[in-house]
């Protein structure tokens, strides 16, 4: 028995070669950052908020085991959850498809013909540019009620403009209108798809005598499809975790999302009740529903983009 | 006859010549119109700040508005640096925002390169991990890793901002691994061949050929650290370790949203946005080229 073990190291063909061997250990040492901090900074982090989320944990209290109550506060005890539930799919579903919208007819006017184009692109894309705490300050003042740029320039036309920000019913447009304005990043990545399409495909299109609009919408759009997907995808997780904004214009003092919670987005929400309430149990449970949002939304786009996401050509 | 019909024919000819071109003359005059009417719209609010950062208080509360400051009050500027600590914040936040470029230089290239150029079995199954951790929201590992920062006594210091970036970020990871991925196979062979180790072909074949990803890498990192301001709002409670995002909030809690000293508040984000232009004025190219192939937020 003894004899067969000692021998068998020799008998047997090594599994690896020696340089499988070295490559493995080198893979393993090159990638060994980021395995620590997957470890460290992902792993162990989301399984404790996965466990604080069935906690009542108020530092610096213990956390104290109460089962799925933190869950079903949220979904029955809760007054604000539903508004923020609200909240955030307004600016999902309402802001997102605006923004790209926009962002599309942009980098279409940036991509025809026309002199000093770089100039232009330049215009466009400034707005992307701004830190989001400097876009909040500076949209704060331009809809300001009163003094404001857009309300002073409706008066001069003889409209009153609404209050803007101070408006429960027109904050959540203001953000829109807000982020339309900074929405240069889509436009260039918009841009540079259009600027993919093979050049081939219109011209025979344009012998085949299709108008520019058929032409839009048959090649253009199809052709850029997996783009489209790509920034409804970041939009959307995006959106659900929008916070600077929000906690500039809307406050996180003792009335969050300001004016009447109209600004109460998600991620602002899971900051007030973990930072100032320290209800750090309830947080985490925030924060699993918000990571479970994400991963359905993400993988219900990814499944209905089958049908109208097209790859074949790009 | 003859001569008259084809004469009449070529002058209708050629006014149906000059009607497209005239066509395609206005076309083109309306698109410019379109593109620059839009220009306009994108224009207008810089134009607003600025205006509004050199008005005199009287002027700022003026109804209607004039969109040009008179007098100019280049002091909103001295006040905007001064009624807030701006040089410090400005100082501590290019401290953070570098110890994080340069942990990510050498961390996300490691993992990216054990990612592309190293043939070994892990490398499917972490790639899959690093795609997946991309999607991740940050809320999630949120309260542990506050709590665990507390426990350690960091709350107040730049390390919860700075030191996770020795470990490397899936995102510029990822950006990494796909430029690396490009870089032909026969230039780490012929390396191999000469006897040279991962750590040499890391160091002298691949950095020196990844400098265009490293630059997105840096510009981006450079932009995401200026901007967070959830960060630095959990971690920083002491008014001297603040970032420039914090301070411009600051602006509003010590004067107020509308206040008289608006002026100075719009000076100060308009000090604070300068960097951000004057970088993508500096390397535009390489923002271009990093939004297209990130996306930018």
């Amino acid at each position: 028995m003894a004899t067969s073990v000692e021998v068998s190291p020799i008998l047997r063909r090594p599994r690896w070669s020696k340089r499988a061997q070295r490559e493995f250990i080198a893979g393993l040492l090159f990638s060994a950052p980021w395995l620590i901090g997957l470890v460290v900074f992902i792993g162990y982090p989301m399984i404790t908020t996965l466990y604080y989320s069935f906690t009542r944990y108020e530092i610096p209290l213990e956390p104290r085991w109460i089962g799925w109550k933190n869950y079903v506060d949220l979904f029955t005890g809760d007054r604000f959850f539903p508004k923020v539930l609200y909240n955030s799919a307004f600016l999902t579903f309402i802001g997102i498809p605006a923004q790209l919208v926009f962002a599309l007819l942009c980098a279409l006017l940036l991509n025809l013909k026309i002199r000093g184009q770089v100039i232009w692109r330049t215009i466009y894309v400034l707005p992307t540019l701004m830190p989001p705490v400097a876009l909040a300050l500076l949209w704060r003042w331009i809809l300001n009620p009163e003094l404001g740029l857009v309300n002073n320039a409706l008066k001069a036309i003889g409209i009153t403009g609404p209050l803007w920000f101070a408006s429960p019913l027109w904050s959540k447009p203001s953000i829109i209108i807000m982020q339309m304005w900074a929405v240069g990043a889509m436009t260039i990545i918009y841009l540079a798809a259009l600027q993919g399409v093979p050049q081939e495909l219109y011209e025979a299109a344009e012998i085949d005598g299709a108008s520019k609009t058929q032409q839009f919408w048959s090649i253009t759009l199809p052709l850029i499809s997996p783009v489209t997907l790509f920034q409804l995808i970041t939009g959307v997780i995006w959106s659900l975790q929008f916070f600077t904004e929000a906690y500039i214009i809307g406050g996180a003092g003792t009335s969050p999302g300001a004016p009447e919670g109209s600004l109460l987005f998600y991620g602002l929400y899971l900051y007030v009740q973990a930072f100032q309430y320290l209800n750090m149990g309830y947080a985490a449970a925030m924060a699993w529903i918000l990571f479970a949002i994400t991963a359905l939304v993400t993988w219900l786009l990814l499944r209905v983009s089958r049908r109208w996401t097209s790859y074949d050509l790009v | 006859m003859s001569t008259t019909m084809s004469e009449s024919g070529i002058a209708v000819r050629q006014r149906a010549r000059r009607m497209v071109l005239l066509q395609r003359t206005l076309g083109q005059m309306a698109l410019y119109v379109l593109v620059a009417a839009v220009s306009v719209l994108f224009l207008f609010p810089w134009l607003w700040l600025i205006s509004t950062s050199l008005k005199s208080p009287e002027q700022i509360i003026a109804v209607p508005p004039q969109l040009l400051p008179n007098p100019v009050m280049w002091i909103n500027y001295y006040y905007g640096v001064t009624f807030v600590d701006f040089p410090r914040y400005m100082l501590n936040t290019l401290i953070i925002a570098t110890s994080v470029m340069l942990a990510r230089i050498v961390s996300c290239t490691l993992v990216a390169y054990a990612l592309s150029i190293v043939d070994w079995p892990g490398k499917p199954i972490l790639f899959a991990l690093v795609l997946a951790t991309m999607m991740l929201p940050g809320q999630v590992t949120l309260i542990p890793l506050f709590i665990i920062y507390s426990r350690l006594g960091w709350v107040n210091t730049f390390l919860p901002l700075t030191l996770p970036a020795l470990f490397g970020d899936a995102f510029f990871i990822f950006l990494m691994r796909q430029f690396f991925v490009t870089i032909p196979r026969d230039l780490v062979d012929a390396a191999r061949m000469d006897g040279a180790s991962h750590f040499d072909i890391y160091l002298r074949v691949v950095m020196p050929l990844a400098r265009p990803a490293l630059a997105t890498l840096v510009a981006f990192t450079f932009i995401w650290t200026y901007n967070d301001f959830m960060g630095p709002l959990i971690y920083l409670k002491d008014r001297d370790l603040w970032t420039l995002s914090l301070g411009m909030q600051g602006f509003t809690q010590r004067y107020g949203a509308g206040g008289t000293a608006l002026g100075a508040m719009m000076a100060a984000a308009t000090l604070y946005t300068l960097p951000m232009i004057v970088l993508f004025l500096a390397a535009q190219k390489t923002f271009i080229r990093g939004i297209v192939t990130t996306g930018l937020k």
